[in-house]
Order: C-alpha cells, then structure tokens, then sequence
C-alpha cells in the first residue's frame, strides 16, 4: 500500500513544520486513510553535524591504500577539550574529493544511520577515528558511495545535519480501501489530508492541464479496438501519446528522484522509468515510456488472439488469453501484428527504453478496471499500474501526467518535447450526475446537517452541485428521483460515488465521524432463543456438567481419514466437499463426520500428558447429496427471480448439525474413597440417553455390528420413533484405535443434533394429576434366549405392563449354573399404581401379560 | 453404684412420716444424680420407684390409712414420687444426650480430602462466549439467526453488493469449493464472515428485523499468534424504518459495554465494506489494555448499502439499517489477555478447562 513522505506530500498541501508521521497518520486515519505501518528503516538519529576539515594528512597503508588523517571542528559541543586534538576531532576518511576548509557531513559516535549502522569510536590504521564523514549513500541519499559530500554555503560547524539535510524522515505506510483509488497518490492523499485538517491544497493538475499542448494531426497514430468488451465495457477509453527527442536515456536520475522512489518503497532503474514510475506515485497516472525507433505506427489497443505470446519486461515468456487487452504496434504495416505491452499490466521487451535509446514515447491511458484486474489475476503480475487500473484512474489526467513526464525527460534528460506530435484519443465519458435530497445525509446519520453545509462539503470534494428548482425536483435525477433537490456531479476521479448513500458517507466523513450521537434503537419484542438453539445449549452444557471438556477443531481433511476411520467403499461418508485453495494439500476435504476431525483433538491430548480425558465438539458437518454441478450466480444489486433463489439455496449442500465426544483413559481416577474406573463404552450410550432425556426425546437404542469406526461387537445405534438415524456410541474399533495412535478401549459417541432436536415434541407435554393411591412393587426375571438385546426385552416388558406400570428397570442380568444352555436371566422391577389401591389380581394379570407377551416375541420363560 | 441400690433394702416408710418420705426421696434423687450411665440410671429407677422401693411402699401404705389423714399422706408421697420421676427424665435426657454426642465423635470423617465425583468439565471459552453474546442480543429483542458455513457465493459476495472482479473481492482471501467436473462451477465457497446471514434473513425474514448471527467463519490464513483460518465472528444487523447511524453507535456501545464493562466504549472511523455505506472502523476504549488504556481495533459496520437492501427485494427509499460484525475469538483475546491464538484452537483441553466457571 502506499507510503506518504510528508517532504512530498507538502508538494501538494500544506503540511505544518514539525508534523511527524505519526501525526500525519492520526490525520489520514480520520478521513478513512488507515495507518499500514511506519518505515523507520531510513531514519537517521544520534549526533549527525556540519564539521570543517582544520587538517588533512595523507597517510599510506601497507596495503597500497591511502587514507586520509582528518582533524575536523565539529562545533564545540562537540570537539574535544583537552589534549593534542582540543578544539576538534580526529577521524579517519578513505575518500579524497575534499580538502582543508570544505565543509562535510561527520556520523559522531552515538549516531545511528540508514540500515541501523551504528557509528562508533574506533581504532583503524594507527589511529583512533572518533566518528565517520559520510557519503550520500551512508546517509540513505543516494547510490553514490565514490565520495563524501561536500557541503556548499554550509552553516557554522556543528550545526544539525539530519534537518539541514531533510534526513532520517520517517515513512508513513497507508491502507487504502478499494474504493479509494485516487488514494494510491500523492496528490489524493494531500487531497485528503486538507480534508481531514483544512491545510491549504494544491491541486497540481490544474497548472499542468493548462500547459498540455492541442492533440495534433501528426500524433503517434493509435487505435482503439477492442471487439470483446467486458460487460459493454471497452477495455481502454483513452490514449495520450507524448513524444520526446534527443534523451539521454543514460543520464542517471537525480538524488531527489530516486530518494522519492526509495521512500516510496520502489528501485530506481534508468531515467525514463524512474521519471514515469515517479510521476505515477505523484499524481496517480500510471505510465509507460517505449523507446520510439522500435515503434511502427500505428498502436492499436486490442484484445489477445487465442494462441498468441509475448515476452514481457520481466523476460518472462507468457501464453495470453483472449480477455488480455494488449498494446499492440504495426511493424511492416501489419495492423496491430505485435504485441507490445500486456495494458495496464507490464510492458514488452522489444520496445523497452535502452541505453541507445534518444526518441522516447509516453503513453498514458485510462483502461477498464475489470479487464485489468482479472489479467493481473490471470498472470499473477500485480504491478504498480494494475493495482491503480482495478480501483480505477482518474480518466482526466493523462494527458495531465504525460505533461508532467514530458517536463521531467527535457529537464533531467537533456530532450526536447514534440508539440508537434501529440496524441490524445479520448472516448471517456464524463461522470453521471446524482439526484441527491442534501436532508438524506441527516436522515440516514441522525445529525442535523443543514442544505448548505451537505453542499459545501460535497463541492470541497471537488463535485458540482447544482440546485434543482422545486418544480423539477419530482423528474429529476438518476436515483431518489422522487426527493432530489440537487444534482451532485462527481469529481473525475471519484468513480466510486453513484448513488446517494455515497454521498451520505463523504458528508459523514468530512463533518467527522465522530460528531454522530449514540442512541439506543428500540426492536421489537423478540422470542428469545428458538427451541433448536436452546436444545443446542442444553446439551452443550449437559456433557460440560458431566465432565466432558468442549474443544473446537478445524472442520478439513485428508482423504485418507475415511481408509483410517475404516469406512466402506460405499459409505456415504465418503461423499465430501472438496477445496479448490485448501490450506494444506493433504487436507483438502471438509470433514462428514465430527469424529473425523475430533480424534485429532484426542490424539493431541493424550500426546501432552492428558491421558485420561473426555472432550466433545458441537459443529456441523458437510453432507453433498450427489454431485456437485453448476449453480447461477445472479448480479449484485437486484432480487434475483424465485427459481434462480431456489437454485441457489439448493447448491448449497446439506450441513447438519453434531455432537461428539471421545472418552479417553480413566472416568474416574483413583482416589481417597474411590476406585478408578476406565470409560467403557456404556459411558458412550449413557451420554447419548441423557441428551435426548434432557431434550425430552425418545430414541431407540440397538446393537449395531457394522458401523465404522466403532467395535462391531460394542456398538450402540440410535433412531427415533420414526426410525430417523440419530446417531452412534460405543467403543472404538481395535484397528482404528491403534492406527490413530489413540490408547486401547477409546470410546466415542456422535449424534445428529437436528435429527435429534426434531425427536422431541415441540408442544408442552399433557399429563394427568399423580395418582396418591399405594403403590405395588412386583419383580419378573425372564429367561430369553441370550443373543436376544436386552434392551428389546425391556420395551416388549414396557409396553406389555401397561398404563399400570409407573417404572420399568432392568435390575439384574444372570447367566450360568440353573439356567438352560444359551439363555440369560433378566429381572426386571416394576412399580404399579393406579386409580384405587391395586389388589393381588391386578398385579398377577401384570405379571402374566408380561411374561406372555416375552413369551410371545422371544420364547421367554418365567424363571423359577 | 451401691448406694442408689441400698434404698430397696431399707424398710418402708410410713405414708404420714414426713421426714422418713423426704429422707427415702432424698435418697432417691441422690442416687438418680449419682447415675454414671443409662443402664445405671435404669437400676436407680427399678430401685427407687419399683414395686419394693420405700415411696411406692409408702404409696401403698396410705390405703390403710383413716380417711382423714389419707389426703395429706396422698399428697406428701405423690409430690415426693412426681419429682422423682421429673428428675429420673431429666437425667435420662442428659445421659442420651451424652450418649448421643459420643456416638457422633466416634463417626467422624476428615472431609478435607480432595472428592471428586465428576471429573471437572468445561465448554470451549469461544462457543461459551458466543452464548452470552447471543444473550445479550435477546435481551434487546434482538433474536438468533443462523446459517450455513459452506455457502453459495451469491449470498457471500454479489448479495452483499462485493461485485464481480471489483478488488474487495479479494480482500477476504477465500477458499472455493472444487466442483466435480471441471467444466461445472457450483459458485460454493465457505464462507468469508457471517454477513451472508444478512440476506438470507433479510430474503426470509423480511423487515422490520433485529437479528444477530455468532457463527464460524473461514480464510486462507496460515494459523499464528494472530491468525486462524477458521475462526468465529457475531453479525448484527437491524434494518426497520428510520434506523440512523446514531443507532449503530448506540447499539455499538451498549455491546462494548456488555462484554467490556460500564467505562467501555466504541469509535468509528471511515472505512469501506461494500455492503455498507457509510461504512466504519470500530475501535474500542479498553481500559485493562496492556500498556495503558487505548483504543483498539474491535469491528467493522456501517449503514446497511442500498444495493443489499435491493438484492433482497426491500425498498431502500423506506428501509434502512445498520449492520456491524466482530471477531469473537478477538473479544476472548482481550477479555483474557490473550496474545496467542493457537491455544484456542488446537483442542488441548487445558484451555477450555483453564477459563471454565468464570465470568462467562
């Protein structure tokens, strides 16, 4: 982003004395120029002064070198005091373009200089050289390291360097918002700094547009002719062509120049670069500079054939596209044959300005922010100019600009400007104007600005206003037709206003932001938490209550998760979204379970000590039904049709919502008065029951022997009533375990929260008023067959007992001595009540319908 | 001991011998005080007011006695025998008492031992967070949307007026759904921040609405000290009749004021969001910030932009709104002192343990 030396910046706005780049960036960040950062890199502290040469003694070195013995006054705060050297200092110096008398820069011990190289007193050829005489380049000046500089009309020895010479300036580096374009300038920036303090500005196109000569006839021929506009746009509407004659391209640029550059965070290269990328930091109006012996008239601005190359400045050979606009030349009347320059973007080697090069021409032209964005995207060549291209150039400063190189090449490069040869195609259109009601700007901020004030303030933004008479209030104006009483016409290189509500902003921000009151709005009463999110809560906190610990992991995986998870070749889990940029290669999948991502965690846990351990994670999971095709993707700013938002809210796949854990390790650590235990995988189901009871959902439990990752034989599954699959718990598989790394007999649970949630009822449950009559205790074992699930035997038991039975519990389980071959014992307890005190034929017909109806479903048979 | 049974053995008083009833209930009440334990208080009992001792004995004389004189020898002898009785109970009590307390001493157990029933749980300090910011919004009458994490690029981007190829759509660096055949592009990306939800609630819901949306949201950014590529943001937006700018700031505040405490509060400064306009900066007074109280970057809002409203079917000739979103994991940082985000988000549970049962 843009760097903002506060020297050039006062080319443009008064920048009190004394403003520091912090204080500059507490100005900028007012009016919406963000602080980026402060470049103390080139800064200079620490005793830097004017010091006279008194003495200056060659002396030569065994190596053949010949250093120079200095004594230098460097002021008297400064000189030593006693000793042979009262009254001066002594230093050594290797360069030898200056002489007894003349004036030098001295870096005196303390002094710290671009690079953070710190000066110190030392011990060098014999002497002790108590400072250093600094060249441009110690001092972050310039390239030039041969000699020192030689000050002329210096002021008394010991006077301050660093501000005689405008050292040590600290940079400021600024955030630009996209719709700030004009902002990647120094001119915009100095624009917004008057804005934000009310300095003096000093719009420097206005003098240079006065001097910009009349397009000529004899212009460098250029066409514009793009047969593939992007969304009706042509990809350039404007083109200046400025020629200068007799350049010494060689010519070095000067040290102001390239310190600007530096400052501003570029390389100097060669004079004509130099003076273009310049002008472009100054004023906004990226540039190009061709060498014009290797031109053939005339340029035309076209879109890439398919197929077609070119090598660009970076000797970089690149395939185009045919979306790329190009500049193009004609050589042997070839119309447009080859490509010169990729618009916008970079340029091409074979025009490139050279060390022989004396005819230089200058293009400066307005091109679509869109074809350039997406070209610099395509080549991934952000460049200075396409940065400024995509949030668009002011389209009335090119030839602006050109002017301004032109000057610099006669001035710096010895040439002569060609009035006779000016270019200046130009299709621009100029800005539309806004109906603006001036009262929108209170209504919408809540301050009371008055019509004067809202019109003031848009025209220091550079927009005319023109006041509408009443009458044709109701007819006029592009937006809020029906309240515009003025008509707002936006500066040229404020392309990012076009409707009121930008306007409201610039008003908000140039009468300051921080004048808008604070009021609290009052919303209608609402209904709090739906029922889904209180559920959600309940069960989060219910596992966290229960000693489960809640971590968050990220939702991406490899694809290799569901081989180590041991999912079938058909599992439905194996169904994932995957990301085109993911963050890692080897995880480019959105996970389809929570456990995929949540054994990680464990892992992680257990690898830093914590091997007896619980966590659970509550998120969604991402569920493609089928394959991924194509969806629309209708334009911003306008409701799309019932179908086209059907079609869109129907791409997005299915993600429902998780829970859950993994129990590691011990449930219960040993302990004064306890034993410890090893979560087992009834933690897992016991988990899953107390949720849906704490949601008041029913769900059915079943052993479910084919259900990766858990233990075939110590797996649970849940479904609603309705048959829904709600989830699964149990432990672990052996193989999944050791393949994770993950202790033996790791138990995991995962649920689905939306199918679960829907389980419960969603009206108030009815109930009857409690029966006070005695209650009858009666216990039933059942001898069934052993593989049948207990939990079966006990909803055939629930249901056979009756409205009478208020409790149902399995209260033991036995298999071995007196009992058949094959079969296990199950006692069950039941606790009768009913309307009157029940009498022995009550509950006996209990017993017996339980005990028939097991009979029945199982072959059960009463124990004896 | 041997005394309180020597009074059984002495010979029967006469009912009418005053000094002889007197000196047996003395006797009596002595060996009653003198009684060690229960079970010797139960012999002093049999002794003094069993069927051979001296007052039931006197009890029984005074039926032989001449009519006149029984009424003074009744009341001489019940007196004697109903404080006997009174001091036999009291004793009892006393004994029990001690007794009791004995017992008690003998069962008692050192609770100072570390018990624990359930091992010590915890939410995640952000999901946590996101619940007290919910709640803060429903205090308002504000309510709780939500919506999907991977989303259609529409409701990402072009709803919220980021338009095509325009550089704010690169701001957010986003991660894009491969299709599954190369030709297709099914426009899926996971979403960059929770302001989606601002359309879909809007195209839903339709106005007036008060909503707010915690939720997670993703970008490309290498996890560091201070980045994450998935992290949590809250959504607000409210767009009704004749919401202002002044109604962002106080809603803004009230918020700062709800997570930071009472000396908290939030400035705006210019900025740019292409679904808002005006659009802001929100930073923060902080007091505890270290280094001294400062402002600090906290959010970004703005007014509701047109172009939002219109892609969702709602007139902004007569709706307008506010809308505003912040980081959670970043108001967890600066509730906490926080510096570094890896411990949120790596699942250790010594984070989530580390801050359970606190403020939030």
């Amino acid at each position: 982003m843009p760097y903002v030396p506060i020297e050039w910046l006062r080319d443009h706005v008064d920048v009190p004395k004394g403003t520091t780049a912090a204080g500059l960036a507490s100005d900028l960040v007012r009016v919406g120029l963000e602080e980026e950062s402060i470049d103390r890199s080139a800064a200079v502290t620490g005793p830097l002064v004017v010091g006279r040469v008194l003495e200056q003694t060659p002396e030569e070195q065994k190596n053949g070198k010949t250093i120079n013995w200095c004594l230098l006054d460097v002021g008297p705060e400064h000189n030593e005091t006693e000793g042979d050297g009262a009254g001066s200092r002594g230093i050594v110096c290797g360069a030898h373009n200056f002489g007894v008398g003349d004036s030098v820069v001295v870096a005196l011990p303390g002094a710290v200089l671009p690079g953070d190289f710190a000066i110190a007193a030392r011990k060098t050829y014999g002497h002790v050289s108590d400072g250093m005489i600094c060249s441009q380049s110690e001092l972050g000046l310039g390239e030039d390291h041969s000699g020192i500089i030689v000050l002329d009309d210096a002021p008394s020895p010991g006077t301050d360097a660093i501000a005689l010479l405008g050292l040590g300036e600290e940079v400021l580096e600024i955030n630009v918002t996209p719709d700030r374009g004009y902002c990647f300038s120094m001119r915009g920036v100095a624009r917004e700094y008057s804005h934000s303090t009310g300095a003096a500005f000093t719009d420097r196109a206005l003098e240079l547009g006065a001097r910009v000569p009349a397009p000529t006839e004899s212009g460098f021929a250029v066409e514009i002719s793009d047969d593939a506009p992007i969304r009706g746009n042509a990809g350039a509407d404007r083109f200046v062509a400025r020629i200068v004659r007799g350049v010494d391209a060689t010519a070095a640029s000067p040290a102001w120049l390239s310190k600007r550059l530096r400052q501003a965070g570029m390389r100097p290269i060669s004079l004509a670069v130099d003076v273009t990328n310049y002008v472009m930091l100054d004023l906004g109006q990226p540039l190009h500079a061709y060498d014009l012996g290797t031109l053939h008239a005339p340029i035309v601005v076209r879109r890439a054939k398919p197929g077609e190359r070119m090598t660009t400045l970076d000797d970089v050979d690149r395939a185009l596209d045919v979306e790329d606009l190009l500049i193009t030349d004609s050589p042997e009347g070839n119309l447009g044959s080859r490509p010169i320059g990729i618009a916008g973007v970079m340029g091409g080697q074979d025009t490139e300005v050279g060390e022989r090069t004396t005819d230089i021409l200058i293009e400066a032209a307005h091109f679509d922010p869109i074809s350039i964005a997406r070209t610099a995207r395509r080549h991934k060549l952000p460049s200075e100019a396409s940065k400024r291209f995509e949030r668009g150039v002011d389209n009335r400063l090119q030839a602006v600009a050109a002017q301004r190189v032109v000057d610099l090449l006669v001035e710096l490069g010895g040439g002569t400007a060609d009035d006779t040869a000016v270019t200046d195609v130009d299709a621009t259109r100029a800005p539309s104007a806004i109906g603006f009601d001036p009262q929108h700007a209170s209504r919408l901020v809540g301050v009371r600005y008055s019509n004067e004030d809202v019109i003031e303030t848009l025209r220091s933004l550079g927009a005319t206003v023109e006041e509408l008479p009443d009458e044709s209030a109701e007819t006029t104006g592009r937006h809020a037709a029906s309240t515009a009483r003025v008509l707002v016409t936006p500066p040229s290189w404020r392309p990012d206003l076009t409707e009121p509500a930008d306007l409201v902003e610039e008003v908000v921000r140039l009468r300051g932001y921080d004048a808008v009151p604070s009021e609290l709005p009052s919303a209608p009463a609402g209904r709090g938490l739906t029922v889904k999110q209180q559920r959600r809560r309940r069960v989060a906190n219910l596992l966290a209550d229960s000693g489960l610990v809640q971590v968050l992991t990220y939702p991406f995986i490899s694809e290799n998760r569901h081989d180590q998870l041991g999912l079938g070749e058909d599992d439905p889990r194996r169904r994932a979204v995957r990301l085109q940029n993911p963050l890692a290669q080897d995880a480019p999948f959105m996970r389809t379970s929570l456990l995929h991502t949540l054994l990680d965690a464990a892992v992680r846990n257990v690898g830093r000590g914590i091997t007896d351990v619980g966590i659970y994670e509550i998120g969604s999971v991402t569920r493609p039904d089928g394959a991924l095709g194509s969806s629309p993707l209708p334009p911003p700013a306008v409701l799309p049709d019932g179908g086209t938002l059907d079609s869109i809210r129907a791409a997005v796949p299915a993600q429902p919502l998780r829970i859950a854990a993994v129990l590691v390790g011990l449930a219960q650590q040993a302990g004064p008065g306890a034993q410890a235990r090893a979560y087992e995988a009834a933690d897992a189901v016991a988990f899953v029951r107390e949720m849906a009871r704490a949601v008041g959902a029913d769900v059915h439990v079943a052993n479910d022997p084919g259900h990766a990752p858990w233990h075939p034989g110590r797996c649970a599954r849940f479904t609603t009533a309705d048959g829904a699959l709600v989830g699964h718990a149990g432990e672990l598989a052996p193989r999944v375990v050791s393949e994770l790394g993950l202790p033996a007999r790791t138990v995991a649970l995962e649920v689905d929260l939306d199918v679960l949630f829907v389980a419960a009822p969603a009206e108030p449950r009815q109930v009857g008023s409690l029966s006070t009559f005695p209650p009858a205790k009666e216990d039933i074992a059942l001898v069934v067959p052993a593989d049948v699930p207990a939990g079966d035997v006990l909803d055939v038991v629930t249901a056979a007992a009756g409205a009478l039975a208020e409790e149902v519990r399995l209260f033991d389980v036995y298999t071995g001595a007196n009992l058949p071959e094959g079969t296990r014992s199950l006692a069950f307890a039941l606790r009768l009540r009913g309307e009157r005190t029940l009498t022995g034929e009550d509950t006996a017909a209990v017993r017996d319908a339980v005990v028939a109806a097991a009979g029945e479903r199982f072959g059960a048979t009463l124990r004896a | 001991m041997s005394d309180s049974h020597d009074n059984a053995d002495a010979p029967a008083p006469s009912p009418l011998d005053a000094d002889a009833v007197t000196s047996a209930l003395e006797a009596a009440l002595a060996a009653v005080a003198g009684a060690a334990g229960l079970e010797d208080l139960k012999q002093v009992r049999i002794a003094h007011t069993g069927e051979r001792s001296p007052l039931a004995q006197a009890n029984r004389g005074i039926g032989g006695l001449a009519p006149a004189d029984k009424a003074a020898a009744g009341k001489l002898v019940g007196q004697a025998r109903g404080r006997l009785n009174a001091a036999i109970a009291a004793r009892q009590s006393e004994l029990e008492a001690e007794r009791d307390a004995a017992v008690l001493r003998t069962e008692a157990i050192d609770l100072t031992a570390p018990i624990e029933r359930t091992r010590p749980g915890a939410r995640h300090p952000l999901d946590a967070l996101m619940d007290s910011v919910a709640d803060f919004f429903t205090s308002m009458g504000w309510e709780i949307a939500e919506g999907p994490e991977v989303e259609h690029e529409w409701f990402n981007f072009d709803a919220l007026n980021f338009k095509p190829d325009h550089p704010a759509r690169q701001m957010q660096d986003t991660f894009y759904v491969a299709p599954d055949q190369a030709d297709d592009d099914p426009h899926l990306v996971l979403r960059t921040h929770t302001s989606p939800v601002q359309a879909r609630t809007l195209l839903e819901r339709g106005v007036p609405v008060y909503i707010a949306c915690p939720g997670k949201v993703f970008r490309t950014d290498e996890l560091d000290a201070t980045h994450t590529p998935v992290f949590h943001q809250v959504e607000g937006l409210a767009v009704d009749k004749g919401l202002t700018m002044a109604h962002l700031t106080g809603t803004l505040d009230h918020f700062a004021r709800a997570m930071f405490g009472p000396e908290a509060k939030t400035r705006l400064r210019p900025s740019y969001f292409p679904f808002t306009e005006p659009s802001a900066e929100m930073d923060l007074w902080f007091p505890q910030k270290k280094g001294g109280p400062g402002w600090i970057e906290w959010g970004g809002c703005g007014m509701v932009n047109p172009n939002v409203l219109r892609a969702c079917g709602i007139d902004p000739e007569i709706y307008s709104g506010f809308a505003f979103g912040m980081g959670i994991e970043r108001t967890l940082m600066l509730q906490h002192g926080i510096d570094d985000m890896h411990d949120m988000v790596e699942g250790d549970v010594r984070f989530s343990l580390g801050l359970a049962g606190g403020q939030i």
